[in-house]
């Protein structure tokens, strides 16, 4: 090889290039390491109540008993949530991207982030000294005129810490995070599909329905499900809010508990096998969840695809 | 100053796609050579090969030589680093660096590279950088300013003063008064005439009588069709390509029959 | 509503057919007298007479355009009218959950000493005396203060240069590679870990690599960092991919190499809002409750050492002392200090949230002609 004026070339500038490059690298794999690592960790850390004998393990029967009434809980107080944050999460996206004034639209989706500042004990606490006490009169008279249905079978707790309580707040909780996600999929409509629907003289509803809506489908169940997955691992709205039992089907008296909150309120004090049996049910909180997750994140990139808006 | 660029049977691939085929065409030091042809013809893709800018766009890869004074721009060992502080570039859009001033946008090339400089050295190499830009009494007493307050046509003589900044031996510019005003489009072309005194000079072009203005050689390049690859057409002096070209193609283009 | 869209000046044969344009506020009007004659007869309150008049409200209206409008036009006011009270009724928590911060947590605020002093040997029984005789109450946040600075910025020391060298991977390294993707698709896993499991997860590591009972500060930084690199690399990643290509192209051409056109060209363009994006990213942590909970454990006392010895926290704080009052007794003073040290994290997250705004405004690149 001859030496050219193109081939004298400052190596300390070379090896920056490689060492740079190599740093990110190492980062990015950081992250992939991170998460295989919680994985990792937390099931070496459960093994031992999964293989435990069943009398060991919190009420005597075995991880699976342990564990299957806070399954189903946590599934009741999120589905809670996303009932009640639904159709007015989208209600309220529709709001900023389709009905509120121009100028002020911006403002407004600012106000609704606000929601999502909030810290999550700020939650719990406003749930368990406000909106706990202000609602108790409303179980009472559900307990009163609709105590047939199970959901409303009375005795109403006279605290109002019920797992309806909890759901409620989760569902301002998880709110500001549908809002935000539909808002998003309202705004990139394509304008020419609005103005075909106004131009053939629709009003402003019968525009949504026909060009809106059908577009913000796919982004509308993905936003959902992504609230789902918040819905579930939220911890300190249920761990203040809820004052938890054995598993009831009753929404108005006290009884159910989440996995989240369970963890919460037993970790501190555990030792031993506690540990382990705590850990195992954060493990099956990571499974349901990951899978929530992975679910929304697949519909929004098939989504993505299918879209043609960009 | 200044150097001379042969280029030896060079393809240009986008990973699979042949883009631009079989080019060989020598390049006089001192002089200002224009590539003019239609629309994905692959002039601009030719351009970016001539400082390595293309390897910037993922699975763009070549064959063939580039011989800077003879010395292979594709040899073993070569750093496109070192190619590209030789062989300068000035993009189709002005492009100062928002984050700098005018002062700092000129030092960039020196600065960016860590290079030591001492406060005199800086302050004339910005004088002699702007003034070669043609730039210097416009923006002399506003130095400190950012480089995106000025207009269109001054940023793009401040990104040639930036280029010359670095001393190069060639400057490539790639259709550089495509985004520019006429008057902004006249100033760039003196600019040119005067640099080239100093430079080799190559510049991509949509606008025939600004290759006959600017230009002392022409290179005329064409495509058969869509996802064929670009050729070069004929090389020649600019008044013969524009006056008596001698494949039918070129008489068509520059005549304006096509394209 | 509609009529703002079709400004009625005199009868002709476009508007023939329409509410006249004063129709809602003529509905309104009768909404609120009515309902508040329905909510005299059966007691009157507040958020009941609103509810009560925005049905009535939303019933007059609809009916009203039904009869004169017909129906497609009564939907499409039916439909403005539930909209828009979507979103008031999402103003009502907002409002009440600020509302009620303020009104408990100031006096514990403007309690003297509560930003000073921890709860170092506070004791039910000063909390007992302070009900009963009415002596001041004792106590603060400091050291849970103090736990959450500490633990926030250990967090952040470890999130942001990981987060960030992630982004710029992504953004100029990554060129739609498997591992790329990979990463892409495990970050938006990431930002769905609920915040107990990545507790959990920091919890077990040093239990497995430390040894069982290891609570620190430094833990709990661990565990916000798994919630916060995902944030910051969403983030940094989408400032760096909107710096125009052109710049970086400029740059190569000057014969710069990439890493420092990295560092001295894309991140300077684009660090305002990397700078707000990571200023989010703590307002997020900052207010975590659970994953602290399980990883610093509980302290009454002031604790410098984030790698030694349980560490407060200001979420914790908030948490134990609504749980497990002080005094079990009398919570009242633990429910004071536990609305204040709220009202502090709140202004707290505020501040931060309005600091990235000014960050990313004061950062932005000049275009000062």
């Amino acid at each position: 090889m001859t030496t050219t004026s193109l081939t004298k070339s400052r190596g300390a500038g070379r090896a920056g290039d490689k060492v740079f490059s190599g740093a990110t690298l190492a980062a990015g794999c950081l992250i992939l390491a991170v998460l295989f690592g919680v994985a990792l960790f937390l099931v070496v850390q459960a093994f031992p109540a999964l293989v435990a004998s069943p009398d060991k393990i919190q009420g005597g029967q075995g991880f699976f008993a342990y564990i299957w009434p806070i399954v189903v809980g946590t599934l009741i107080a999120a589905v809670i949530a996303l009932a009640i944050a639904t159709p007015v999460a989208i209600g309220v996206a529709l709001f900023i991207s389709h009905f509120a004034p121009r100028g002020l639209a911006s403002g407004l989706g600012y106000v609704i982030d606000l929601l999502a500042a909030i810290p999550s004990v700020v939650y719990g606490a406003w749930g368990a000294a406000f909106l706990a006490k202000e609602i108790s009169p409303l179980y009472n008279w559900l307990a009163d005129n609709m105590g047939w249905v199970p959901l409303f079978q009375g005795p109403a707790s006279a605290t109002g810490k019920t797992i309806l309580t909890a759901g409620i707040v989760l569902a301002v909780m998880v709110l500001p995070i549908i809002t935000s996600l539909t808002r998003e999929i309202f705004l990139q409509t394509p304008k020419l599909h609005e103005e075909a629907a106004l131009a053939l003289g629709a009003t402003r509803w019968e525009m949504i329905r026909m060009a809106v809506l059908p577009f913000g489908r796919a982004g509308i169940v993905s936003a959902v499900m992504l609230g789902l997955g918040r819905a579930l691992g939220e911890t300190m709205a249920v761990a203040l809010v809820l004052s938890s039992g054995a598993l009831t089907a009753s929404l108005i008296q006290s009884g159910n508990q989440t996995i989240a909150a369970e963890i919460a309120l037993n970790f501190p004090e555990a030792s031993g096998l506690k540990v382990s049996t705590l850990i195992a049910a954060g493990l099956v909180l990571f499974v349901i969840t990951l899978g929530v997750n992975m679910i929304a994140r697949w519909i929004i990139t098939r989504h993505k695809e299918f879209s043609g808006a960009n | 100053m200044s150097k001379r660029i042969d280029v030896k049977d060079l393809n240009v691939y986008y990973s699979k796609f042949l883009a631009v085929e079989d080019v060989n065409i020598n390049i006089d030091p001192k002089s200002v050579t224009a590539f003019i042809g239609p629309s994905g013809c692959g002039k601009s893709t030719f351009l970016r090969t001539l400082n390595r800018m293309h390897e910037v766009i993922p699975g763009a890869r070549v064959e063939g030589e580039v011989l800077l004074d003879g010395d292979n721009l594709y040899g073993p060992g070569v750093d496109p680093v070192t190619v590209r502080s030789q062989i300068g570039m000035v993009f189709q859009r002005p492009n100062p660096f928002p984050t700098m001033s005018i002062r700092d946008n000129v030092l960039a090339g020196v600065k960016l590279n860590n290079h030591k400089i001492s406060k005199g050295e800086a302050d004339a190499l910005v004088e002699r950088s702007l003034r070669g830009a043609n730039l210097w009494n416009e923006v002399k007493d506003r130095l400190a300013k950012p480089g995106s307050g000025l207009s269109g046509g001054q940023q793009q003589r401040l990104c040639i003063a930036r280029a010359i900044a670095v001393e190069p031996q060639v400057i490539l510019m790639d259709e550089p008064c495509s985004a520019l005003d006429p008057i902004s489009t006249l100033a760039i072309e003196d600019l040119i005439n005067d640099l080239k005194d100093q430079y080799t000079v190559v510049i991509v072009t949509h606008n025939m009588q600004q290759a006959a203005r600017v230009s002392d050689k022409t290179a005329f390049f064409n495509i058969a069709g869509t996802g064929k690859p670009g050729k070069l057409i004929e090389y020649g002096e600019t008044h013969t390509i524009f006056s008596n070209p001698s494949v039918k193609a070129t008489e068509d283009y520059v005549s304006g029959r096509f394209g | 509503m509609t009529s703002t869209l079709t400004p009625v000046r005199k009868r002709s044969a476009l508007t023939k057919g329409q509410l006249p344009k004063a129709a809602p506020y003529i509905v309104l009007a009768l909404a609120l007298i009515i309902g508040a004659a329905i909510l005299a007869l059966i007691g009157f309150n507040a958020f009941g007479w609103g509810i009560v008049a925005a049905i009535l409200f939303t019933v007059g209206l609809v009916g009203w355009s039904a009869a004169v409008e017909g129906s497609r036009k009564a939907k499409d006011k039916l439909a403005t009218c539930l909209v828009v009270g979507a979103f008031l009724i999402a103003l009502l928590p907002l409002i009440s959950v600020i509302w009620t911060v303020l009104v408990k947590g100031l006096p514990g605020l403007l309690d003297p000493g509560f930003l000073g002093t921890s709860m170092n040997g506070v004791t039910g029984a000063f909390d007992n005396k302070s009900v009963e005789q009415g002596a001041p109450v004792m106590g603060g946040i400091y050291h849970a203060l103090v736990g959450t600075v500490q633990i926030t910025l250990l967090a952040t020391v470890i999130s942001v240069p990981v987060g960030l060298l992630t982004a710029i991977y992504l953004v100029e390294y990554g060129e739609d590679r498997a591992l790329s993707r990979a990463i892409t698709f495990f970050v938006d896993v990431m930002t769905g870990i609920p915040s107990i499991v990545a507790g959990l997860f920091a919890a077990a590591f040093f239990l497995a690599v430390v040894g069982p009972g290891t609570k620190t500060g430094a833990v709990a930084a661990v565990a916000l960092s798994v919630l916060m690199i995902p944030v910051v690399v969403r983030s940094s990643e989408e400032m760096l991919k909107i710096v125009p290509n052109e710049l970086r192209e400029a740059a190569y051409a000057l014969g710069v190499r990439k890493w420092r056109t990295i560092l001295k060209v894309v991140i300077p363009t684009a660090i305002s809002g990397i700078a707000s994006g990571v200023t989010l990213a703590i307002a997020r942590v900052i207010g975590e409750t659970a994953p602290i909970l399980v990883t610093a454990g509980f302290a009454t006392t002031i604790n410098n050492n984030v790698f030694g010895g349980w560490m407060a926290s200001l979420p914790t704080f908030i948490y134990t002392q609504i749980l497990n009052p002080t005094s079990p007794s009398n919570p009242g003073p633990s429910d004071q200090r536990a609305w204040g040290a709220a009202l502090v994290l709140i202004i707290l997250v505020m501040l931060l949230n309005l600091g990235a705004r000014l960050v990313a405004r004061i950062f932005a690149p000049k275009a000062g002609r």
